[in-house]
């Protein structure tokens, strides 16, 4: 039996509990709101996780069917398969790797900034850095991000060495193991890493941040969470220009209603458009919210793409924290490249069984035995760069194709833009040059991977026509719905998005107690 | 056979060899290609069996692995086979085309069978047998301790204490960039 009612209309509910639902789950909670939060997935643990990634991959990931189209390689490679991303309480925050970086000034104002840039539809936001720091701050406490809050970096892995030697040999100054939230010492109860290297896999040790094992549990020890796991969210229902309930499927797939004070959503960029789409009515013919016509518009994924590199001697990329560390020099704007925006460079490891089916998709034959068998002696790096928001890039609902529950499935659109291209080549020289400084007897540039950054479907916008939502993710169109996950950004900076999706879920829970301690929701 | 397949397949084979070396696969001490292992398929026979063991060896050539780690892959298959029709009719019909010709696919030479997988590259049965194996091969243990890969690491307490950052052909990063462990 769900402890809140059904048809309790003052609750607050949330669609997903990533890093977005979930945090802004306990965050309300702490505040005194009662909260409902319907995670489309099962609910882990410590001793369910698995260092297997083909197991894992099964266990976590969304897999319901999805379309791909669009120049990009994904579309060809992996045509069902747009996103790497979870259905699992926790969302995403179980797979992540724990990179943690704030965006620069720069990146909130790309329309203004950035000058040469044709057929990209650039939109500052409406706020700026000086808006978020104080919450920046905030999520990193929250979170334990390294080099922030007294918490030591994490100790480098060979993987590492190999990187730190490479780039300050060729000239790179900004090199250490990352701002990452995953304890270098034990805080927050939670134990310091082991370097196990199946970050991607769920982090057994507890180590790396997840909204399964810190604000989910924190929120439910206040009395006032009511998390529903393997509750999938169907549609959202909406009175005129008010919301006032999620129709849901539970986990016996009975279909039953939620009453709402407040709706928000945060179900990752592909279903949160998708589900305003899907609740399409009268008042609301193109979607909940959609007057703008942005409602699954301006998908972004970041310029991405890896470089690993063979050497004489073994590496075992593979050991230790997937993504302890980073080059900055190059995520600054430095238009002399010839192109606008810039990329951050991560260390990044697969596992054998990963890297067979990611290294070169569709590739076989002697030489790619070959290059399976340097497996020991290889070091990789993970390209994360500001792609350009197109309107054409975007969430559709299939015209023809539905789900199990008779709901249309979401297409994925995806073209590489100019400026994206010009800076993944870019990229991949500079990723090589950094590998054959110490050594490297072969360099493979990897295409990018279904993605696991997935943003803007749901732009912040001043103004109405341009966006879905404004500077609290509350929705232009629909005053009690928010938009409370990475579908928010207006564009998609050169760094991991968590670290922000979390800082607007504690901006944002405040701006709703607020709102709702004054009944203006 | 259409005429026009006929002509292309006898192209392969006088061209068989201008596409490449292919080092005979070197078999194990005691794993022959042929003898019992196919007993243990279930739905697909012993000629089906031996053609795609042929056909996954090509297709990621390990020459240092024995037939077993390949055989698992073709009993993948086979068990495949066993739960769809569909998946049933695309192996055999895929066998039954690789064996158009004079001689069987398992009876040309090593450079010819390529040449005539090169040929079929795009085909829903090459790929289903390349789907196939890029797991199965992989994400055998077996397999990963040939290639010097360690598996799961919680059992054992993670890297933390087994060698993490134990590479010594480089110098270690200063502690700024990379503090000491705790």
């Amino acid at each position: 039996m769900p402890q809140l009612d059904l048809n309790d209309d003052s609750v607050v509910v949330v669609i997903g509990s990533g890093a977005g639902g979930g945090t802004l789950s306990n965050e309300l909670c702490q505040q005194g709101m009662k909260v409902v939060l319907l995670e489309a997935g099962a609910r882990q643990s410590f001793a369910t996780l698995q260092n297997d990634e083909w197991q894992s991959f099964q266990q976590l990931s969304w897999l319901d069917k999805r379309t791909t189209s669009g120049s990009w390689r994904v579309a060809k490679d992996f045509p069902n398969l747009p996103a790497w991303i979870c259905k699992t309480v926790g969302g995403t925050t179980v797979h992540w790797a724990g990179a943690s970086l704030r965006f620069q000034e720069h990146e909130f104002k790309t329309s203004t900034v950035y000058s040469g840039v044709s057929k990209a539809n650039l939109l500052d936001w409406p706020i700026t850095l000086a808006d978020l720091e104080t919450y920046y701050a905030k999520a990193e406490s929250k979170m334990g991000v390294t080099r922030t809050n007294d918490i030591p970096g994490l100790p480098g892995n060979n993987n590492f060495k190999v990187m730190y030697n490479g780039a300050t040999r060729i000239g790179y100054n900004k090199v250490h193991t990352g701002r990452m939230a995953i304890n270098s010492r034990p805080r927050d109860k939670r134990q310091s890493c082991w370097q196990m290297g199946f970050c991607f896999q769920g982090c057994k040790s507890g180590a790396k941040w997840s909204t399964l094992y810190t604000e989910i549990p924190k929120a439910e020890a206040t009395g006032r969470l009511d998390l529903r796991p393997q509750s999938q969210a169907l549609q959202i229902q909406a009175n005129g220009d008010k919301v006032t309930g999620v129709l849901y499927a539970d986990k016996d797939g009975k279909q039953l209603v939620q009453k709402a004070r407040v709706v928000c959503v945060a179900g990752n960029s592909i279903e949160t458009p998708r589900l305003l789409l899907n609740s399409a009515s009268s008042t609301h013919p193109n979607g909940l919210a959609n007057s703008s016509g942005q409602v699954g518009k301006n998908y972004m994924r970041h310029t991405t793409g890896s470089v690993y590199a063979v050497f004489k001697t073994p590496v075992h990329m593979d050991r230790g924290t997937v993504m302890a560390g980073i080059i900055q020099d190059e995520a600054e704007l430095n238009t002399k490249r010839g192109f606008a925006g810039g990329f951050e460079m991560e260390t990044i490891s697969l596992h054998l069984p990963f890297l067979a089916a990611f290294l070169n998709p569709g590739a076989w034959g002697r030489d790619y035995a070959w290059a399976m068998e340097q497996y020991p002696n290889m070091a990789g790096m993970w390209i994360v760069g500001e792609d350009m928001p197109q309107d054409t890039n975007r969430v559709t609902l299939h015209p023809t194709e539905k789900d199990s529950f008779g709901l249309p499935i979401p297409n994925v659109h995806y073209d590489d833009h100019q400026n994206d291209v010009a800076m993944r080549e870019y990229a991949y020289k500079k990723g090589a040059a950094v590998y054959e400084a110490v050594g490297a007897t072969r360099t493979l540039a990897v295409p990018p991977y279904p993605s696991t950054h997935n943003l803007g479907t749901c732009r912040m916008s001043e103004r109405a026509s341009e966006g879905v939502c404004n500077k609290w993710g509350q929705t232009h169109d629909v005053k009690n719905l928010f938009i409370s996950d990475g579908s928010q950004f207006t564009t998609s900076a050169a760094e991991n998005p968590t670290l922000t999706i979390v800082t607007l879920a504690i901006r944002q829970a405040e701006h709703i107690a607020d709102e709702c301690k004054k009944q203006n929701l | 056979m259409k005429r026009r397949e006929f002509l292309q397949r006898s192209m392969l084979v006088a061209v068989g060899a201008a596409v490449g070396k292919v080092v005979q696969p070197t078999l194990a001490q005691g794993e022959t290609a042929g003898g019992s292992w196919t007993a243990n398929l279930k739905t697909l026979n012993a000629h089906q069996g031996e053609t795609l063991l042929k056909m996954t060896r090509h297709i990621f050539p390990h020459d240092r692995l024995a037939d077993s780690y390949y055989a698992n892959v073709v009993a993948d298959l086979d068990t495949d086979a066993g739960k769809r029709a569909d998946t049933l009719k695309l192996l055999q019909a895929g066998v039954a085309r690789l064996d158009e010709g004079e001689k069987k696919f398992i009876e040309i030479a090593p450079d010819q069978q390529l040449a005539a997988l090169k040929n079929i590259e795009s085909s829903p049965f090459f790929q289903k047998v390349r789907g196939t194996e890029i797991v199965s091969l992989y994400n055998n243990p077996g397999v990963w301790k040939e290639f010097g890969y360690g598996g799961p690491a919680y059992e054992f307490g993670g890297y933390l204490k087994h060698g993490f950052n134990d590479l010594k052909w480089l110098p270690d990063p200063p502690e700024a960039a990379s503090p000491k462990p705790a």
